[in-house]
């Protein structure tokens, strides 16, 4: 399944982190879960919107430099082996991952993985038809291309 | 060989004088000039102190014994204090404008105004200006010497002239439709604002007549020259010069446009580091320090410009023998010394205005936060460029940071800032941010 993810460029400073968070809070959009890459001077925040259009929309007109990328998301069960299982699944399809991250659903059962592959449609068709592309849990309805 | 981009048409034979004969001629006007400076006091007390006179001077090194003269000189000497000739022998007096402080006047005679008017006919016909053009000078007229100083130049080459003077671009845009003027003399900054003014009103280069410009009196960038000559449609040439040393007219580019021909017959320069006064290697940024060797109101011993550019003795395709002077990419004031090396500013824009994903948005930090100045160049990025991958980020960031260093010699820690975070400036910027002065200690 095909997810919308949105990076920001953000400073490394104190305070700098809360700006987009404020933004999205002022216009009543939830974050659905996010990573943040750092280095010693700066960061790329990564944000799993529901509404992204809308996200991205008042993160611009606040002056964020926003990019908006598709990600794969994968539920496995929430127990040793889940993402194992997936890698596996991709180790002879030649994609690569460029990064990913996790977060757990509110039902407590299962994770959802996010990746960011180098090429997500290849690594979809790889997991066509197979049960990890089926994502049971609604708590990314909305967050779909 | 490239190709000359307009005739090569040679209006005066001293700008091909063979060197052995071009530097004969500069030790002997330098000699004369020497003793003909003295009728100022200021010039007197200063050769007076050193023993200096005409016949000390052996050979054209022997300038690097003369004192320097220095804008603040002429302040100190206001309004007409460095006149070597009477008063009533003067013909002109022109002024600065005093944006970087108080006036200054300047004075010419009537042999100084037909030198001046011949060094603008130099580059004038060089650039490719002929007998049969209609010149519109949007120059401002006045005590500014550009206005003046080229139009009597191009009276000299025998075109037509339309002083339309600067200012109420609307107006100058209807001049040059109906008036139809083959070259456009004006600043570089105000050419790029006639002709936004024009894509405004729908007016095309196909319009207009225009073949030609000649921009000067303002530093300028070769993005800039690609952008006039697009949009007006014309072939633009660069020139060179200073009111404390005649006006425009120092230096011109030639047909070949490969820097601009220093008038060495009129003016000896030397390229100096600005810290040791030491000459620089061709080919190397530095000062340019000039000597009038032709004048007789106002001559000038080893005038510091602040302009910083390069020099290049390799002989000319042209046959123009006087040296070729770089653009001037900055100026000596706003030189920065990191752990011992000089660097420019306008340097650092260079390297940056080559990167693509880079705004021209910039901050320079210099610090010493222990024995060692640190080096950190604040970028914006542009939105564009933006990644969301870290390693692409990176990449950028390596890439400036490299370019930066490539250009200045000097490491240096590059920061990259969000697109619009950082000042904007109207006017003269102020990107160096020095917080070694602040610490009392250089």
């Amino acid at each position: 399944m095909k997810v919308k993810q949105l990076s920001l460029f953000v400073e490394n400073r104190p305070g700098q982190l809360m700006i987009p968070c404020q933004i999205l809070a002022d216009a009543g959009i939830s974050i659905q879960t996010l990573s943040l890459a750092d280095t010693d001077q700066f960061g790329i925040l990564r944000l799993i919107v529901k509404e992204w259009e809308a996200a991205k929309k008042v993160l611009e007109e606040a002056g964020c430099v926003v990019t908006v990328t598709d990600m794969v998301a994968v539920e496995v069960p929430d127990h040793p082996g889940g993402l194992a299982k997936v890698l596996k699944e991709m180790e002879h399809s030649g994609v690569n991952v460029e990064y990913m991250y996790a977060f757990t659903c509110k039902r407590g059962d299962r994770a959802i993985l996010l990746f960011r592959f180098d090429n997500p449609d290849l690594a979809l068709s790889k997991m066509a038809g197979h049960p990890l592309s089926a994502i049971t849990c609604d708590c990314l309805n909305g967050c779909f291309d | 060989m490239p190709a000359p981009l307009v005739p090569n048409v040679i209006f005066d034979p001293a700008e091909t004088l063979p060197r052995p004969d071009l530097e004969a001629l500069q030790l002997a006007r330098l000699r004369r000039t020497v003793d003909h400076v003295r009728r100022a006091p200021f010039f007197q007390r200063e050769l007076a102190a050193r023993g200096l006179t005409g016949d000390s001077l052996r050979s054209l090194d022997d300038v690097r014994r003369l004192p320097f003269t220095v804008k603040e000189n002429l302040r100190a000497h206001y309004p007409l204090d460095l006149l070597a000739v009477p008063r009533e022998d003067l013909a002109r007096i022109h002024g600065s404008s005093g944006t970087t402080g108080t006036p200054t006047f300047v004075a010419y005679t009537a042999k100084d105004l037909d030198t001046w008017s011949g060094l603008c006919a130099r580059f004038l016909r060089a650039g490719g200006l002929s007998p049969a053009h209609t010149v519109q000078i949007s120059f401002g007229y006045g005590l500014f010497t550009g206005g003046f100083g080229l139009h009597y130049g191009a009276e000299m080459v025998g075109a037509a002239i339309l002083p339309a003077a600067a200012g109420n671009t609307d107006r100058q845009i209807q001049l040059l439709k109906d008036i139809g003027a083959d070259a456009l003399v004006c600043t570089p900054s105000y050419a790029l604002t006639i002709a936004e003014t024009m894509k405004k009103q729908g007016v095309s280069p196909g319009d207009l007549n225009l073949s030609l410009g000649f921009f000067g009196a303002e530093p300028w960038t070769e993005d800039m020259r690609v952008e006039i000559e697009k949009e007006l449609g014309i072939l633009a040439f660069n020139n060179y010069g200073l009111s404390e040393v005649i006006g425009p007219g120092v230096s011109g580019e030639c047909p070949y446009r490969d820097g601009m021909h220093v008038q060495e017959d009129n003016f000896i320069i030397e390229c100096l580091d600005p810290e040791t006064l030491e000459p620089v290697p061709d080919g190397e940024l530095g000062e340019l320090v000039i000597t009038t060797i032709n004048k007789e109101a106002m001559p000038f011993l080893r005038y510091r410009t602040r302009d910083i550019a390069r020099l290049n003795h390799e002989p000319c395709p042209c046959g123009r023998t006087g040296v070729r002077m770089s653009r001037v990419t900055g100026r000596s004031d706003d030189m920065l010394i990191i752990r011992g090396v000089n660097i420019f500013p306008s340097q650092i824009e260079e390297a940056l205005l080559r990167i693509e994903g880079v705004a021209p948005h910039y901050q320079i930090i210099v610090d010493r936060p222990g024995y060692l100045d640190e080096l950190t160049v604040r970028v914006e990025i542009r939105p564009d460029s933006f990644s969301d991958e870290m390693r692409v980020m990176q990449q950028l960031r390596d890439r400036i940071a490299r370019r930066v260093q490539t250009v200045t010699g000097v490491r240096c820690a590059i920061e990259l800032a969000p697109p619009e975070t950082l000042a904007r400036f109207e006017g003269k910027a102020k990107r160096v941010v020095d917080r070694r002065l602040s610490k009392g200690g250089l």
